[in-house]
């Protein structure tokens, strides 16, 4: 399968992305500098963490007008993979690419942590790896990751079951205890959480490469029902 | 005559809807009362911004920065915003 890790000035996770990627699971992985405006071939595409243009304005608001960010939306139009991750989960909202936005954090504290995350579901290409209700344990590291959106979209997520992962223990305020989303068509995610920088055991745990493990199987099921 | 650009500044208040949590806000009023300043009710914490643009007709211009406002300098899922231009 083929990746994409977009890097923009200020991305800090793009080259944890690119190493679970190809290193750990073998795929095949390239950059893609923000001033890119094609994506190739790829067929998922991994917005990183980091802090995007150093944050300015707001989270993640400028890297949305990036040439890469319009052929990502392109990419998710077309039914392309997405995964947006921390600030890659901020671009996504200020892309509109997902519901809602990412606002501080109700203790206004940057929060450095490991955190214990349940599956909400396993109908989506990023979680089918999982069990339903399975406990993963992830690590977290934002200021802005309180998640809100109104009222209205907060039922349509939970009647279209768009919630994919939920903190057990809520750390930042985040409306309904949401950590991960996905979008309508189910192709595009975005979830606070760092899937990435918990994929190796030496990095003090691997659930989050179920994450990445989702996207493959996904991928094989495409293949085989073609 | 030849009509010279004008410069014109457009001064911009963005706030948190009511519905989002000012964490920022909530901290400074307790901060507040903590000095025994009484009778604050409330304290909400936004942005300033000032942009200078040049240009005679002021209906274009207000256009623009609404445009501005609406696709950038504010995210509308959790701001308001407001200017005027002068």
């Amino acid at each position: 399968m083929k990746f994409g890790v977009l890097q923009f000035p200020g991305s800090n996770c793009d080259q944890d992305a690119y190493q679970v990627l190809a290193s750990v699971l073998g795929e095949q992985a390239r950059y893609i500098w923000h001033k890119e405006t094609t994506l190739g071939d790829v067929d998922c595409v991994v917005v990183p963490g980091g802090f995007s243009y150093g944050d300015y304005l707001r989270a993640g608001a400028i890297a949305r007008f990036s040439p890469a960010m319009k052929a990502v939306a392109s990419h998710a139009k077309a039914g392309g993979l997405v995964i947006g991750i921390c600030n890659g989960f901020q671009i996504l909202c200020e892309a509109h690419l997902l519901p809602g936005a990412l606002i501080r954090n109700r203790t206004l504290k940057f929060i450095c942590d490991w955190v214990n995350l349940r599956v909400e579901t396993t109908d989506s290409p990023f979680t089918n790896a999982c069990r339903q209700g399975q406990i993963l344990r992830l690590p977290i590291a934002h200021g802005e990751g309180c998640y809100f959106a109104k009222p209205a979209v907060l039922r349509q997520l939970k009647r279209e079951n768009r919630v994919l992962l939920r903190y057990v223990e809520n750390p930042n305020g985040s409306a309904d205890d949401i950590a991960g989303i996905c979008n309508e068509s189910r192709t595009v995610f975005g979830l606070m959480p760092h899937p990435e920088r918990a994929s190796e055991k030496i990095l003090g745990g691997e659930d989050g490469r179920l994450i990445f493990e989702s996207v493959l199987r996904s991928a094989t099921a495409a293949l085989r029902s073609r | 005559m030849v009509d010279n650009p004008l410069v014109m500044k457009a001064r911009i208040i963005v706030m948190p809807k009511k519905a989002v949590l000012d964490p920022q806000g909530k901290t400074v009023k307790q901060a507040l009362e903590s000095l025994n300043l009484t009778g604050i009710k409330a304290v909400r914490i936004g942005k300033f911004i000032e942009v200078e643009l040049i240009g005679r007709d002021k209906a274009v211009l207000k256009k623009r920065i609404n445009d501005a406002c609406h696709k950038l300098l504010s995210n509308p899922v959790i701001e308001d915003y407001e200017f005027t231009l002068k």
